[in-house]
């Protein structure tokens, strides 16, 4: 019997029955509905993490300062440590071969004002590479020289939210005194939006300046809370680590076996941490979602011998007039195909609408890629031919005088 | 004489339940020729569907020699025996056997679905002439709870017809139906056997035999006797006779 007369007998089975055709669909509709959206939210999830993360700067090496010494008692925040000096920026500088560029971070937090608006944000007192590790551009005016970092002088750079918040007519902030903490700055330039960070935070609410003065005026501290730097090339960031570490460890006076007193973070390593993790994510939702198919394929196998038994006699007559094993086979297999498939092409349906209502609704990042839909189907498919394989031999198997006689 | 279109050479068939043995036939031997009606007669156990579910390569005898159409089938394994059952035998069964909701042309469309040299459109047209030839065209669109037994049996008739066997084998095709019905059906048997048929018609009523050439009688597995019907009645002229006070 032809491929298409076959799906023919099977639409027409499948039509009879078809409130049972639709319940037994129902656990492959839920089970795809479900793979393709978990897979829409793992993925956009990664994808989203991974578009914020190299907007950061992929080649992104980060120094934290961190406590050496065993503690008792409470434990202290990262930044309360005070390790990291300019001698360590300008040792690095100097000695590391695989590092581009490298800028100090010394931040404080306090009030802007101009005028009668002021706002709440941070400084950050860095040095001129800064824009190329963290990726930054200047908008309008320029960026700090050289020389206004060696005399301190108190030009700054304003993000996005801070001029929306102390310009609110639309001023052109350029040439303007603000006032951070008291002291007066003159604004030099502005930068290009960020947007959001993958963790959430604002990052054009941010002031930039020169880290000496910052560090003379705001902050009165020889040390600074963070050391950034930036490896020549994304793929060598290893590399630059190792040397960062030799050379703090040095200038640290860290002898062998002592544990270091700072921290050193790559971008690189960030994102392989929350990319397994997203992948985690991705496939233990899937796998649940592929628990609820298996099911769905066992009520077609169920449904299937059902079916093979109701429709004894019609095999027995299907035989006595010519039919081969294979074509009753053929015939049950495309059945329990159908209904796997139908319900994969409704599964995936409604896997679409749920993600977009998530995306709408909870405004999660959803990514429906291709090979998810292309997976489900061949998952369906297979589902079909595996569960409906067993029936559908059983029924090929039958004597067809005994078929014909069943009652 | 005609062409041997089947030789049967000490046929025996046993059925092993458990430890038991159950000999349905023990050893049977008979040619039919082509264009021949012959009945099976025998009691009720006698072996006449063990013989006829043999004849008709739905089974395979114990031991013995069968030949069909000068096939021998005893080396066939199943798919060929499919094939030969879908090429040159009609089955018509006691109980019909028509596919629920399915229409009558699709039911005799049924054996030339296992047919590949047969196109779709020929299908039709074969079906469609087949369901003429028992004057039943014009209830081509009816499925079979639309339909009498008397018409059922027909369109089972008609699909045992549609891939033109070299011989149609009925089972007791009759049981189910009343005496004008039967004789109806037997009418039609007898039309198709004048236009060349070869048919085999189990039965154990004399009656129905009456209408055929020549009786097998066969007795606990064995032919019992084996004769030709010099006066074998015409199933038309019976018809009329039947007292028209049947239909209360
Ligand atoms: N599949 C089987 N398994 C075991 N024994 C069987 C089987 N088929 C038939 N028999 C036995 O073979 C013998 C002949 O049975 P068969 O059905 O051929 O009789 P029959 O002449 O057609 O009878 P009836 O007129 O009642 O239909 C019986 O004794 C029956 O019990
Ligand atoms: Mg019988």
């Amino acid at each position: 019997m032809g491929i298409f007369n076959l799906i023919k007998l099977a639409l027409r089975a499948l039509q009879r029955n078809k409130l049972r055709a639709f319940l037994t669909m129902l656990g492959i509709i839920i089970g795809v509905a479900a793979v393709i959206a978990m897979m829409a939210i793992g993925q956009g999830s990664k994808e989203s993490i991974q578009s914020s993360l190299s907007s950061m700067g992929s080649n992104m090496i980060t120094v934290f300062p961190q406590s050496n010494q065993p503690m008792g008692g409470a434990r202290m925040g990262g930044s309360s440590f005070q390790t990291l000096t300019l001698a360590d920026v300008t040792a690095i500088k100097r000695g590391a071969a695989d590092v581009r560029n490298v800028s100090p971070l010394a931040s404080s937090s306090g009030q802007s004002i101009k005028g009668g608006n002021n706002w709440p944000t941070q400084i950050q007192g860095i040095d001129t590479g800064y824009l190329e590790i963290r990726q930054l551009q200047i908008k309008d005016g320029i960026m700090f020289s050289e020389s206004d970092v060696a005399s301190s002088a108190k030009v700054c750079i304003l993000g996005q939210t801070v001029i929306t918040n102390l310009f609110p007519n639309g001023e052109n902030p350029i040439g303007q005194i603000i006032r951070f903490n008291k002291i007066p700055m003159q604004v030099i330039g502005t930068l290009v939006p960020k947007g959001a960070s993958s963790f959430g935070q604002d990052q054009d609410d941010v002031i930039l300046a020169p880290y000496s003065t910052i560090m003379k005026r705001i902050t009165a501290s020889i040390y600074i809370q963070q050391l950034y730097a930036s490896a020549t090339s994304a793929a060598a960031s290893d590399n630059p680590t190792k040397e960062i570490t030799t050379i703090l460890e040095q200038t640290h006076r860290i002898r062998e076996g002592e544990d270091d007193d700072f921290q050193i973070r790559t971008q690189a390593e960030l994102m392989t941490t929350l990319n397994s993790t997203s992948s985690m994510l991705t496939v233990l939702l899937t796998s649940i979602a592929g628990i609820s198919l298996l099911i769905g394929g066992i009520g077609i196998m169920n449904i299937m011998y059902v079916s093979v038994t109701e429709r004894t006699r019609e095999i027995g007559l299907r035989m006595s007039i010519g039919a081969r094993g294979i074509d009753i086979l053929m015939q049950f297999l495309i059945e329990a195909i159908m209904i796997s498939i139908t319900g994969g092409v409704i599964g995936v349906g409604l896997g679409l609408i749920s993600s977009q209502l998530i995306k709408s609704l909870a405004h999660w990042p959803i990514l429906v890629s291709e090979s998810s839909i292309i997976l489900s189907f061949l998952v369906c498919g297979l589902t079909g031919i595996f569960f409906g394989y067993y029936p559908a031999q059983k029924a090929s198997r039958l004597d067809p005088i005994e078929a014909l006689r069943y009652e | 004489m005609s062409k041997i279109i089947l030789h049967i050479e000490d046929i025996k068939r046993e059925f092993v339940m458990g430890s038991e043995t159950v000999r349905a036939l023990k050893g049977v031997s008979f040619n039919v020729n082509e264009g021949e009606f012959v009945t099976i007669m025998g009691s009720s156990g006698s072996g006449k569907t063990t013989m006829l579910n043999i004849l008709g390569c739905l089974d395979k005898p114990t031991s013995g020699k069968y030949l069909l159409d000068d096939v021998d089938i005893m080396h066939l394994n199943r798919n060929e025996l499919a094939k030969l059952r879908n090429l040159k035998i009609g089955f018509v069964f006691q109980s019909y056997n028509l596919l629920p909701r399915t229409t009558a042309l699709e039911n005799v469309e049924l054996p030339l679905f296992y047919n590949s040299t047969v196109t779709s459109e020929e299908r039709k047209e074969r079906a469609l002439k087949a369901l003429q030839s028992v004057k039943l065209a014009d209830r081509a669109d009816h499925t079979p709870n639309q339909l009498s037994g008397g018409q059922q049996q027909r369109v089972a008739i008609a699909r045992a017809l549609v891939n033109n066997p070299v011989m149609i084998l009925a089972d007791e095709a009759t049981g189910n139906l009343d005496t004008r019905t039967s004789y109806e059906i037997m009418s039609l048997m007898q039309d198709l056997n004048a236009q060349g048929k070869t048919i085999v018609f189990v039965t154990h009523e004399p009656d129905i035999a009456a209408f055929s050439s020549r009786t097998v009688m066969l007795r606990d597995g064995k032919v019992q006797k084996d004769t030709s019907n010099e006066n074998k009645r015409v199933a038309k002229e019976a018809l009329e006779s039947l007292p028209v006070s049947d239909d209360y």
